[in-house]
Parts: C-alpha cells; sequence; structure tokens
C-alpha cells in the first residue's frame, strides 16, 4: 500500500513538473513569437513585463530574464527618446545580471546583450560617449565570440557596428557586408539548444546585407 | 486502494476545472497622471499585464485565493497588494509614488555650472572645455566662454560679476589651491598650471557656491581630478612651444595606477617667428614635472595622489612711461611645488567618508631694473625712478587637511558635515631703496554643515552654514548659504540661491597691517533652466553687495563697499545644424565698488557692461578633423588716472575714459587621424590653434606716467598666438588626453 501510494505521489509530482514546464515553453514561445512583430510595431514594454512575470514565477530558469533584458534594451535601442535610454539601459543591465546569476556565469548570449546595453549607452551622446561605450560594446561582443564560436549573433551585431560607422572610421556599407555573409552562413548552421533558445538575428541579417547592396 | 485511485482522480480533474478572475484597474502617480508602461503582476504566477498610455489595464488570471499583486515601473517605488480572487472581477485604483532618482531629480543649479561625464544631462563635458577653440587647453579661459566671466586680458585669474580676479577660487579634489596660475607679470595673463586632462569633473559656480567651500567673494571653480587611466600607455608630444612625455602604468588587476609625465616649453623659435611687442631678454622657458598615483582601496573607495613640480623663469623689456630713453627690464624666476592626496570611501549604512591633504610651495624672485637705450643698469635717486629699481622674493605655503562626511538619508536627501584646516606661511622680502620682510602665518579653520533635502524628485532646498576663523585676523565667522529648487515640467526648472561669503584680505594688505577684518559678500541668485540632451537655455539674475572691502588711501582700513547686478542667458544647441554644436552666452553687468585707492565708488576696470561669446564646434567625418570656433565680445572697459593730493590727503580722479570694444575671433582644427580604429596601438592628434584671427585691436586698460602726461594702452604682447602641435599616444586610444598636453 505504502509502496503504491510513493509511487503514484512521484507519478503525480512528475506530471505536475511536466505539466508546468509544458506552460512554461509554452507561454515562452507565446511570448517570443511576439518578439519580431514588435520590432515593427512597437510593444517591447509588454514583453519586458512579461518576461518578467515568467521570471519571477520559475525562479530558476535564466531565459525568461534574457529575453526581458533582450526587450528591454531593444526599447532603448529603437525608441526616439534618446533622454529615457540610460533608465532602460539601466534597467535591461540588472535583468541580464539576474540571468546571469541563475545561469551560474554569463554565457555568449548574455555578453550579447551586453554589447547591446553598452551600444545604447552610448547612442545618447555618441561623441563624447564613444570612447567608454564603444570599446565596452565590442569587448562584450569578443566575448561572446570566445565563449561560443558558433553564436552568430555577435558576428551579427559586429556587422551592425560596422554597418552604422562611418567610413572614414573604417566602417561602411562595403566592410560591413562581408561579416553580415559570415553571420548567415553561421545563422545557417546555428542549431538553438531548445525551441526557446535564442535564435534571433537572422532576418535583420539578411534585412542589412541587402541594405549593403 | 480504489478509493485512493478515485481520490487520485477526483483530485486531478479538480485541477483542470478552473474559472478565470479579471483584474484591472487604473494606474497613477502622485500628481494623478496616468503612470504608462508599468508591470502589474500576480505573485508567482504568469498572470499579468502592462499599463497603457492611459494608466488602464486588465487581464484574467485562473488563480484563486488570496494572492499579492506586484506593481513597479521604472522612477517608481514598487506597489504591493493583497487580493483575493473569487471568480468575480476585480477593479483597483492605484496609485504609484515617485521613486527618488539621483538622475531625475531637481538639482540646485542657482550660480553653477557643471562639466562633467557622469550620466547625468549637464551643460558642459570635459571635452567641450577642452575643444573650445579660444581655450588653447586652459580650463579657465573655456570657462571665460561662459556667463558671468570677464575677457580681462592684462591679468589672470576669473573675474566673476564685478569680482576681481583674486576673488575666486580654485580647488582641487576638495582644497584650496593657492597658486593656481602662473605667477603674474605685469599687464600680461597668465595662464593655469594645470592640465585640463587632469580632470574628469568641473564645478563653475558664479555665485551662491556650497558651505563645503569659503575664502571667495565672488565665485569658486572646483575641480575634480581623474580615476584610474582606462588602460597603460605612453605618450609623446611635440609642439611649436615645446615637446612632453610620460608614462601611465595600470596594473593588471585594474585597481591601481601610477603615472609621471615631464614637458618642457620654450619659446624662443616661437618668438624668432612671431614678433612680440615686448623684448624678451629672458625667453620664458617652463620645465613641468608630475607624479601621480591612484587605488582602489575597495568597491568603492579610490586614494589618489598627484603632484607636480614646476621651474619656469622669463625677462622681459619694456618702454619706461615716464622717459623717452628709459626701459624696465622684469625678470621672474619661480619655482612652485604642489601634492594633492585624497581618498574617498564608502562605508556602510549609507555614510560616505572623503578627506584631502594638499602642500603648496611658491617661490617667486622678481626684479625689475631701469635701463638705458644700451640695456645698462641706470639708477635715479628721485621718484618716480627711485621706485623702479626693485626686487621681491616671495614665498608662499599652504598646508591643509579636510574631511567631509555625508549620510544618505531615505534615497537622496543627505547631510554632510565636516571641517578644514589651513596653514597659511608666506615670506615676503622686498626691495627698492629700502628692505622691508613681511612673515605672514595664518591657522586658518574652518566647520561645516549642509543638507540637501528633498522634499520630493520635483523640489529641493539646500542649506548649509559655515563657521571659520582666522588666525591672523583673529577673527571669527558665520554664514548662511540656502538654495531652493523647483522642477516645473519634465525638463524646466527654477533655482534660487542666497548665502554671505567670506574673503581674508590679500597677503600683501596684510602684510602693511594685520588691523584687518574680512570682506563680504553677499549673493542673491534666482535661475531658470530648461535642459534637454540636445539644447541647453539657462537665465539667471543675481545682486550682490559687497560690504568691509579692503581700501588702501586715504587709510588702509575696511571701509569699502560696492554693489553688483545683472542678468546671464546661455544657449546651447546641438539639433539645430546637422554635426555643429554650438553655445551662445551673454552677460549684462552693473555695478560700482569703492575699494583700494578709488575716490569713491565706481564702476571697476575690470568691468565691462556687456559680454558676449559664441562658441561653435563641428566634427566632419570624412576628413577626420574637428573645427572649433569661439568669438568674444566685451564693451569698452573704464579706465582711471587716479592722483592724490597730499594737499587735500584725497585721491582724485585726474582723467578717465572707456577702452574701445574687445573683439577676438580664435579657431582652432584637431585631426585624428587614426579615430574610429578601435584596435590602433598607437593613436595621433594634430592641433592648429590661431587666436585673434581677424587681427583685431585689444586694448585692455591704460597706463599713466607719474606725472599724468602720457598715457599708453595696455595690450596684449603679440596680437595673435599660433600654436601646432601633435601628440601620440601608444598603447591607448587617448583622444582627447593627446590634444594639447602641455600648451
Amino acid at each position: 500500500m505504502k509502496k503504491i501510494f510513493f509511487l503514484f505521489a512521484l507519478m503525480l509530482a512528475f506530471a505536475a513538473g511536466f505539466a508546468q514546464s509544458e506552460k512554461y515553453a509554452g507561454a515562452m514561445k507565446a511570448q517570443i513569437a511576439k518578439i519580431e512583430p514588435a520590432v515593427q510595431n512597437g510593444g517591447f514594454t509588454d514583453l519586458v513585463n512579461s518576461f518578467e512575470r515568467i521570471g519571477d514565477a520559475e525562479k530558476n530558469q535564466w531565459l525568461p530574464y534574457y529575453y526581458a533584458a533582450y526587450c528591454q534594451v531593444m526599447s532603448a535601442l529603437i525608441g526616439t527618446d534618446k533622454s529615457k535610454s540610460d533608465a532602460l539601459a539601466d534597467r535591461a543591465d540588472q535583468l541580464i545580471s539576474k540571468a546571469e546569476t541563475i545561469a551560474g556565469a554569463p554565457n555568449s548570449e548574455t555578453h550579447v546583450i551586453r554589447s547591446m546595453i553598452a551600444t545604447a549607452h552610448l547612442t545618447v551622446d555618441p561623441q563624447s560617449r564613444w570612447q567608454q561605450y564603444g570599446q565596452e560594446s565590442a569587448a562584450f561582443l569578443e566575448k561572446a565570440k570566445q565563449l561560443d564560436p558558433t553564436n552568430p549573433r555577435p558576428v551579427y551585431l559586429e556587422g551592425q557596428s560596422k554597418f552604422y560607422t562611418p567610413e572614414a572610421f573604417g566602417g561602411g556599407k562595403a566592410t560591413a557586408a562581408p561579416v553580415f555573409e559570415k553571420a548567415l552562413t553561421m545563422f545557417d548552421a546555428f542549431k538553438p539548444a531548445s525551441e526557446i533558445a535564442p535564435a534571433w538575428g537572422k532576418s535583420a541579417t539578411q534585412y542589412f546585407l541587402s541594405q549593403c547592396k | 486502494m480504489r478509493r485512493l485511485i478515485l481520490l487520485c482522480c477526483l483530485f486531478i480533474g479538480s485541477l483542470s476545472v478552473v474559472g478565470q478572475t479579471t483584474v484591472s484597474g487604473k494606474l497613477r502617480d502622485n500628481r494623478g497622471k496616468p503612470v504608462v508602461g508599468a508591470s502589474i503582476a500576480i505573485k508567482d504566477s504568469y498572470d499579468g499585464a502592462t499599463s497603457d498610455s492611459l494608466g488602464m489595464f486588465r487581464f484574467t488570471t485562473e488563480e484563486k485565493g488570496e494572492k499579492l499583486l506586484m506593481i513597479s515601473s521604472i522612477g517608481f517605488n514598487p506597489l504591493e497588494k493583497n487580493l483575493v480572487l473569487t471568480d468575480k472581477p476585480v477593479e483597483l485604483d492605484l496609485q504609484l509614488k515617485e521613486s527618488p532618482n539621483e538622475l531625475k531629480a531637481v538639482v540646485v543649479t542657482a550660480g553653477s555650472f557643471e562639466a562633467s561625464d557622469a550620466k547625468r544631462t549637464t551643460v558642459l563635458n570635459s571635452i567641450d572645455i577642452v575643444t573650445t577653440a579660444s581655450a588653447n587647453a586652459d580650463v579657465t579661459a573655456a570657462i571665460r566662454t561662459l556667463p558671468g566671466t570677464q575677457q580681462v586680458g592684462e591679468k589672470e585669474g576669473l573675474f566673476i560679476r564685478g569680482g576681481s580676479g583674486e576673488e575666486a577660487r580654485v580647488f582641487i579634489d576638495g582644497t584650496l589651491v593657492n597658486n593656481f596660475f602662473y605667477s603674474s607679470v605685469p599687464d600680461i595673463a597668465q595662464r593655469g598650471r594645470f592640465s585640463p586632462f587632469l580632470f574628469k569633473g568641473t564645478i563653475f559656480s558664479s555665485g551662491g557656491y556650497s558651505a563645503l567651500y569659503g575664502q571667495a567673494l565672488s565665485g569658486a571653480l572646483i575641480l575634480e581630478t581623474i580615476d584610474l587611466p582606462e588602460r597603460s600607455s605612453a605618450n609623446l608630444g611635440i609642439g611649436s612651444v615645446g615637446f612632453s612625455g610620460g608614462y601611465q602604468h595600470l596594473n593588471k588587476k585594474k585597481t591601481a595606477s601610477w603615472g609621471a609625465n615631464y614637458a618642457y616649453s620654450n619659446l624662443l623659435p616661437y618668438f624668432e617667428l612671431v614678433k612680440q611687442r615686448v623684448d624678451y631678454f629672458k625667453v620664458p622657458v617652463y620645465h613641468y614635472a608630475d607624479a601621480n598615483f591612484r587605488v582602489k582601496t575597495s568597491k568603492t573607495g579610490i586614494l589618489k595622489f598627484y603632484g607636480t613640480l614646476q621651474l619656469n623663469q622669463l625677462g622681459l623689456r619694456s618702454a619706461d612711461i615716464d622717459s623717452l630713453t628709459l626701459k624696465n627690464a622684469f625678470s621672474l624666476k619661480n619655482h612652485n611645488f604642489y601634492g594633492n592626496l585624497s581618498w574617498k570611501e564608502k562605508l556602510a549604512r549609507n555614510w560616505k567618508f572623503f578627506t584631502g591633504a594638499s602642500y603648496s610651495n611658491n617661490r617667486d624672485q622678481l626684479a625689475n631694473e631701469l635701463q638705458d637705450q644700451d640695456d645698462k643698469p641706470v639708477d635715479i635717486d628721485y621718484l618716480p625712478y627711485k621706485a623702479k629699481n626693485y626686487s621681491g622674493d616671495i614665498s608662499t605655503n599652504l598646508a591643509q587637511v579636510k574631511s567631509v562626511l555625508e549620510k544618505k538619508l531615505n534615497g537622496i536627501s543627505a547631510i554632510r558635515f565636516g571641517g578644514e584646516y589651513l596653514y597659511f606661511h608666506d615670506d615676503i622680502q622686498f626691495s627698492d631703496s629700502t628692505s622691508r620682510q613681511a612673515i605672514l602665518d595664518d591657522h586658518f579653520k574652518a566647520a561645516f554643515a549642509e543638507a540637501d533635502i528633498y522634499i520630493t524628485n520635483n523640489l529641493a532646498a539646500k542649506l548649509g552654514g559655515r563657521l571659520e576663523h582666522s588666525s591672523i585676523l583673529d577673527k571669527t565667522n558665520i554664514v548662511p548659504r540656502v538654495s531652493l529648487a523647483y522642477k516645473l515640467a519634465e525638463k524646466g526648472q527654477v533655482s534660487l540661491a542666497y548665502g554671505i561669503f567670506y574673503q581674508k584680505p590679500e597677503r600683501n594688505q596684510l602684510a602693511i597691517s594685520r588691523l584687518l577684518n574680512y570682506t563680504r559678500a553677499t549673493h542673491f541668485i534666482a535661475n531658470y533652466q530648461k535642459l534637454t540632451p540636445t539644447r541647453t537655455f539657462r537665465l539667471e539674475a543675481f545682486y550682490k553687495k559687497y560690504a568691509d572691502l579692503v581700501k588702501v588711501s586715504p587709510q588702509l582700513n575696511n571701509s569699502g563697499y560696492g554693489y553688483a547686478k545683472g542678468i546671464e542667458l546661455f544657449w546651447r544647441d546641438k539639433k539645430t545644424f546637422k554635426g555643429v554644436d554650438y553655445w551662445i552666452s551673454y552677460s549684462f553687468l552693473d555695478t560700482k565698488r569703492d575699494y583700494l585707492n578709488y575716490p569713491f565708488s565706481l564702476q571697476p576696470n575690470f568691468a565691462a557692461n556687456h559680454t558676449a561669446s559664441v562658441v561653435l564646434k563641428k566634427f566632419v567625418t570624412k576628413l577626420k578633423t574637428q573645427f572649433n570656433a569661439s568669438y568674444s565680445f566685451a564693451t569698452g572697459r573704464p579706465y582711471y588716472d587716479f592722483r592724490y593730493n597730499s594737499s587735500d590727503n584725497k585721491v582724485e580722479i585726474a582723467d578717465q575714459g572707456k577702452t574701445i570694444s574687445f573683439n577676438n575671433l580664435s579657431l582652432s582644427v584637431n585631426y585624428l587621424p587614426s579615430i574610429g580604429k578601435t584596435n590602433a596601438k598607437r593613436f595621433t592628434v594634430w592641433v592648429l590653434s590661431v587666436s585673434n584671427v581677424l587681427n583685431q585691436k585689444q586694448i585692455y586698460n591704460y597706463n599713466y606716467s607719474y606725472n599724468g602726461l602720457n598715457k599708453r594702452a595696455v595690450v596684449p604682447p603679440a596680437n595673435q598666438f599660433f600654436y601646432l602641435g601633435c601628440f601620440i599616444s601608444f598603447g591607448v586610444d587617448r583622444t582627447e588626453d593627446a590634444i594639447n598636453n602641455n600648451l
């Protein structure tokens, strides 16, 4: 009797756990699907809050905070009121720190976000901030590449940085194009670890590559 | 067994039978405005929403029972609310309280301009100071493009709002700097001794400054030195007036650094190319050496040392004003040591601690010799010639220590208090027909306290007090400092400031009599400022009352007095013209004072009624070049021929007038060939600058002969100044460090 009860309890726990992770994956997938449209139509604040709610509830998943940070820094990067960018980037910084704490250590993907955060700070006043944040952004991309040489996202962002850098400073479309091409082949080879693991960037790379020609 | 399974099935079944509850509501801030983009979440669930542009939100949840609703938004204190969820819809009306936020909170701006690299939007930053065309890498010259300052070319110092150059003081890392400028040369303004690259933060206060500082009647320039460098590097510079070299080392853990620099300037080649009006029999030569170390004492603490030793000399000959044939040969030898050690640390329970100590020693050996046409010494034993052969040996020492403790109270309000002790030791030897010596010792002590009180993010008050005692005067004073700031809208604010400021008489006055008292000024300032990241507008009005100014004639006493009032305007715009950054400042000043040997209350000869500056900067990416221009204008200043009438024992004005207006257009070009290369091993900057491009005539003042019959304009030693230099930094990208390092 006792044994059966134990077995049953185990089964129930497993079922509940399974239901839980099913619910988690489902919620994550639903939110991740909204990221791409948000680039066009806005709504990143909503996404930040949704991912953060999932993160707060799950407590031991780093991806919700990772996506929350990604959406938060995107809201700073695409926002037109640059006076708000510092506060948004600082918030993204807090979120990515939470993700890194849960993940145990910074990884290639979190470094990508940190590079974007530095870029967000940079855009507020490029002339006087270039020295600090420009270097910081590039350094995080380098770390991201070291930690995962197959990750296409740091390569895509490197291309983007070159794309927006004036030709006189060693940037421009001509220098950015081969980097985007490299990123694209890496995207083709890249297999996300799971359905909800970071997989963004391919369509943006294609877009930028088309702009280079 | 069967019963158990049934129970289990029932249990599982109940999991899927769920009802939904709708939660909706409205979020407002303390002023009743909707809070947009806030997160509303049920704790430990995925359910929640984001407030829309009207502050409304709505979501459904399957949660049941007692739950915690959590509301958060950037810039607001998080709010938690207990909910009991049944199937009935819940409607909420919630208010969020703005969180105290240093970046968003109102800042007292009356009287002060802040330039720093911190995230807060400021009027100017450090690079702005370096790239101002007329500045030639002199901090105070850049400050002279801001409202409230005068374009004075015959004497060093900041002449602020009707105050003389001696009435403004410079502080580095909290402590007073005794000899910020190179030693005075008759009728030629001297540069500051310190490179702008030493400083990361600059606060220029043209009045109403904090109780932490004292002994400046009109204003204070408060400089903060840089922290650890980003990388180790070596640098070399060569320019039209000399060369420089230095090395900075940063340890691997990035917790400590040390460095040293040396610069040598010699104006001989330059004077060969560009003719000077005065005849330099000893060409100006400057040696500059410095050493520094910076150590992170903890995550939040830093210990910094900067020390410099400077030696320089010059000798110049100019025609004597009292005779057609004679000349005056003036020579100066200067030794200067300055050392500053400071330590900053954050302590537990929101306490912060700062302590700084500095020591400086300055020795001026100066002499004037009357010479004939063949540059041979001449000795004439009657006035005025009798007084023209003189020599002086003036040594000034200042040792000081200052400590400040600060405690943050609920967010951003703070109290700070502390004290300082300054020991001045001056030894003045002077001889013409007779020899005199004066040794002045002053133990100067001050205690101060200040509170920053934030009533809300939008309303702040700064209340301070300062108690001072000088042993040489044997007098104590206590002064209040009060300022208020109120934020009107998102970016506009008004501030008011009031304060009383005391200053010791000058050392040459104290050398004659110690029975003098502090001089005193009372400031009233009102300011409006609108600040966005791309545009700044400032309007400031002030009234200043002077009392107890030092009179030297007919008697030496404190019977002087005066006033100054005016309106100032500042506009900076980085937006209207693409890629162009410019600022405009205008000052109107109405001032009169009776001091020194003035016969009665007069507009002083260092005060112009209208002063304006335009500063323009444009970086041309294709050329990797920054173009800078600045134009300064001032209406003519009064000049006087004061004559002592011994029969009446009175000073009279024998002659007076107004100089022509002052104009100066300066241009500078910085070419940065290695900019943009992120991994460049070497970084090069070329600098070319020209002052008074239009070669406009500048007259600062007039000197009169002893008998009053000859009147001569005080003009700069040359109409224009040209500079060309190249600076290379190895191992680290130090763009701005390299520009004009030792000009």
